[in-house]
């Protein structure tokens, strides 16, 4: 197991190097750039001139990289320019991190704790009008695109009903202790119980909007996965044996039913940075999403080169530990 | 076994809980302050929705209004802007006058205004306010010091060049400024926010001119997230996780005081959320609504503070790229061809005008007596028939992914014209790029031969404005340098930036407007469209500016 997690890992520092050179390369490539962000209008041949020159952005593509390598090996990633001007990357970085963190996790927890058992229902009720409306609920939720949904959502519950706030993290006036990044966190470690309360507040919404995605997709996979289950021979022998329905349902329906299950969850996480661009956006999340697209608008070269180097870390990381859940689901991949 | 591995696991989250909770202090202050507003109507806080983050509290380095906005409530100049006008007033000099030949200007020091940290202000501050901006290292002056560059041309290590040519103080209270040229820039360009005083002792603490480059990018010294000036509201906090600016009021400060205690700037990049956050009150106002939203807006009970106009928006022609564009008549022609009092009632904001030159009438040196190229496509035929032009094809473009004040909506206003075009028998072909997506690289490079842009002009200067677009003669995005009056033109304006006496200098700019519009035509002066503020009806006191300058000490918001 050890020796498998290893492996994995060096594999990773080789994906990450060859990464940042496309990532590099693709950038560079890109119409427009740093430069006319900053300047807009106010562009001549001359001040781009200047400015590339102070940015370093004159010099031929491979001394480009170069000095990128040899600052990056130091955990050197230069400054943002367009998304926090003069804030270094990677600090904007771990600072947006928690935010993505927290909003993806309530997102995922909500997709989770509402899809599996809906799934697992559907299936066991397959047909009735219960399954009918939940495969059409969840076929809605896969097409409705996150900006509108995110509009209905601030509209009924924001500005109609004023339950929840329309965007942003937290309320400024409670000027809340920052500890972690984590607001919710940082409120009850704090226990300025107002704070993670506010915090709550601020992140139903988008997390309902995050959700919806992944909440359908693992609906779907469960319910297919336990309809098929339930057909084998071992569920029928453990029926005939007179095995209990609980004993059944857990031991022999559910935990072989959610092998899929475990790996849908795993992409769907890694596909929530990709929602979260636009989640982020529209309720002014200040987390790595927004500081993507705004990074792109304004060619933030740091910040973009930063925020895809960890995301693709991060998705490497939450596989091998997909890989890892599933070696402790299924002992067949332990021998492997 | 199973058991204890569980209950080891609960024991020590539960552990690292309660660890992390014992070094996790609370640093929040009391709520007294919360409280203390009670007995008023009017409420302690007001908060607007900007639509980015601001770069970093010293303005010298800022080159983008959302960092204006938020130093502007810290900072003052010698020079102020009058409330709602591009007009300049006395602010930090009480009062000013230039020598016979324009080349020293003598300010006189308001008395008893003191920094924040106490330093007080007079002539041995602004000087060395002065000396600092000019002595850049290379990496400031290659970027974040856009504003002195642009208006002084260099800095120290080029002092020759500069237009700054040194500060002294006369006495206490008075500071002398000598300038290489007598420029219609001057005193105007010291309004400029990037000019704003700042504290020279905390300017030297804070090692304010160590700009360094970091990667592709700026790095900045301690003391741009540390400023110390003397306005009416101070810096309390960036919470950058949380995306607000927090200012408090200045209560020593000098003149009449802010009346509202404290100014929260929460940045919220979406449009269509900023204008939701207003209608859920938890903003009472913000910046540049889209103008399709303003009926609406109006009509649940906001206020649209519509600003004066003070841009332009141009249809800019390259004939070194388009030999045909350099016969004046086919410039003339494409003028008459478009019928532009039904794209400013279409397609442009309530309160947008025709244009009739490269400036809007808020700028000194504007003249009246200019009449719009009516629309008359018959003259428009008529003319191409005589240069020899019709059926001529025009490549015209215009930018994706971008709204700018004085062009909120670019493919619809592009649309309008390209069919006006048409009409006439002009064969367009369309072209569009993402605005930092190749537009304005193409269009400094002169590769389109008609192009959508315009300009939002800094402060009160018609060199600003035409100065900007037609006096560099080598290197200008109309590409005047491949015309017979391009040369012509250039001298003419700097003969008009330098006259000392300010009527003779404005008649000067009038005339060469008419000069740029009748005889040289190097593009098309479309429109000026206001860009607007939006605010709750709870709200007062906020005079809309031309310049985007406006100030929030005056305003209340009532409960």
């Amino acid at each position: 197991m050890l020796r498998f997690i290893l492996r994995r890992l060096l594999q990773m520092v080789g994906v990450v190097f060859v990464l940042s050179l496309l990532v590099f390369l693709w950038l560079r490539s890109l119409p427009g750039g740093t430069v006319s962000a900053i300047l807009g209008e106010k562009a001549t041949p001359a001040r781009r001139a200047a400015l590339e020159k102070a940015l370093g952005l004159d010099q031929p593509l491979y001394v480009q990289y170069w000095e990128f390598l040899k600052r990056a090996v130091k955990g050197q990633f230069g400054s943002s320019t367009g998304v926090l001007p003069g804030v270094d990357a990677m600090q904007l970085f771990l600072q947006r991190f928690p935010a993505t963190v927290e909003l993806s996790a309530f997102a995922i927890i909500v997709a989770i704790a509402l899809g599996i058992p809906l799934g697992y229902m559907a299936a066991r009720r397959r047909a009735s009008w219960f399954d009918n409306t939940s495969v059409v609920g969840s076929l809605i939720g896969v097409a409705v695109p996150v900006f509108f949904l995110a509009f209905m959502l601030k509209y009924f519950f924001a500005i109609k009903l004023h339950w929840l706030p329309v965007s942003g993290r937290q309320d400024p006036s409670l000027d809340a202790t920052r500890v972690t990044g984590f607001f919710v966190l940082d409120g009850l470690l704090t226990r300025e119980w107002d704070s993670a309360w506010d915090a709550v507040k601020h992140l139903i919404l988008p997390a309902l909007a995050l959700a919806t995605i992944p909440f359908a997709v693992i609906f779907r996979i469960t319910r297919a996965s336990v309809l098929e289950v339930l057909d084998e021979d071992y569920v029928r022998t453990a029926e005939s044996k007179g095995l209990t329905s609980r004993v059944i349902r857990g031991r022999h329906v559910l935990r072989n039913a959610l092998l899929p299950v475990v790996t849908t969850i795993g992409l769907q996480t890694g596909g929530l940075l990709v929602g979260a661009v636009l989640t982020e956006r529209v309720f002014s999340w200040g987390g790595l999403g927004e500081a993507v697209a705004i990074g792109f608008e304004r060619r933030d070269y740091a910040v973009l080169q930063v925020c895809i180097l960890m995301a693709a870390i991060t998705f490497v990381v939450i596989n091998l530990l997909v890989d890892i859940a599933y070696a402790v689901i299924d002992p067949r991949v332990r021998t492997r | 076994m199973k058991l204890t591995r569980k209950t080891t696991a609960v024991v020590s989250v539960a552990t690292l809980a309660l660890t992390l909770s014992a070094c996790a202090q609370s640093d929040r202050g009391t709520s007294a302050d919360k409280s203390s507003a009670g007995g008023s109507d009017t409420k302690d806080t007001i908060t607007f929705g900007a639509a980015g983050a601001p770069e970093l509290f010293d303005p010298f380095y800022a080159t983008d209004g959302e960092t204006f906005r938020v130093t502007r409530q810290m900072m003052e100049g010698l020079v102020g802007i009058k409330p709602g006008t591009a007009e300049i007033q006395p602010e930090l000099a009480t009062s000013w006058e230039a020598s016979a030949d324009g080349k020293e200007w003598t300010f006189k020091l308001r008395d008893g205004v003191k920094f924040w940290d106490g330093t007080p202000f007079n002539a041995e501050a602004v000087c060395y306010n002065m000396e600092r901006m000019f002595d850049q290292n290379e990496v400031a002056q290659g970027g974040p010091a856009g504003y002195w560059a642009d208006v002084m041309g260099a800095f120290k290590s080029d002092a020759k060049d500069a237009l700054y040519q040194g500060c002294s103080a006369k006495d206490d209270m008075t500071a002398v400024i000598k300038i290489s040229r007598p420029t219609s820039k001057f005193p105007t360009a010291l309004s400029l926010d990037s000019f704003s005083m700042q504290s020279p002792k905390a300017l030297k603490a804070g090692d304010a001119n160590n700009v360094t480059k970091q990667g592709e990018g700026f790095g900045y010294p301690a003391y741009s997230k540390n400023p110390v000036a003397t306005g009416p509201y101070k810096l309390e906090k960036y919470d950058e996780a949380n995306k607000t600016v927090t200012l408090v009021r200045n209560e020593d400060y000098w003149g009449e005081k802010a009346k509202t205690k404290k100014l929260v700037f929460k940045i919220i990049p979406d449009e269509s959320t900023r204008r939701q956050e207003l209608e859920a009150g938890s903003i009472d106002g913000y910046d540049l609504p889209n103008p399709a939203d303003w009926k609406g807006l109006k009509d649940s009970g906001n206020n649209v503070l519509v600003r004066p106009a003070f841009n332009i928006l141009y249809m800019g022609l390259n004939p070194a790229k388009n030999p045909k564009l350099k016969d004046l008549k086919v410039r003339q022609a494409l003028y008459y061809a478009l019928n532009r009092d039904q794209l400013v009632k279409t397609q442009l904001p309530e309160g947008a005008t025709v244009a009739t030159q490269f400036m809007p009438d808020t700028v000194s040196g504007y003249n009246k007596s200019l009449k719009p190229y009516a629309y008359d496509p018959e003259k428009a035929k008529a003319l191409l028939k005589e240069a020899g032009a019709e059926g001529m094809t025009l490549q015209f473009a215009y930018p994706s992914e971008v709204s700018r004040p004085y062009m909120p909506n670019p493919q619809k206003i592009y649309e309008a014209l390209r069919s006006d075009l048409e009409k006439v028998g002009i064969k367009v072909t369309p072209v569009t790029k993402p605005w930092n997506g190749g537009y304005l690289d193409t269009v400094d490079n002169g590769g389109f031969d008609a192009w959508l842009l315009g300009w939002t002009g800094d402060y009160d200067s018609a060199d600003n404005f035409i100065g900007t677009f037609f006096a560099n003669l080598k290197e200008n995005d109309f590409h005047t340098s491949a015309t017979s009056y391009g040369a012509q033109l250039s001298k003419d304006l700097e003969a008009a930036d330098a006259i000392v006496d300010e009527g003779q200098r404005n008649a000067a700019y009038e005339k060469v407007n008419q000069q740029i519009m009748e005889e040289d035509l190097p593009g098309l002066a479309i429109s000026h469209s206001p860009p607007a503020l939006v605010v709750s009806k709870k709200v007062q006191g906020l005079v809309p500016s031309p310049l985007t300058a406006e100030t929030f000490s005056s305003v209340t918001v009532s409960k």
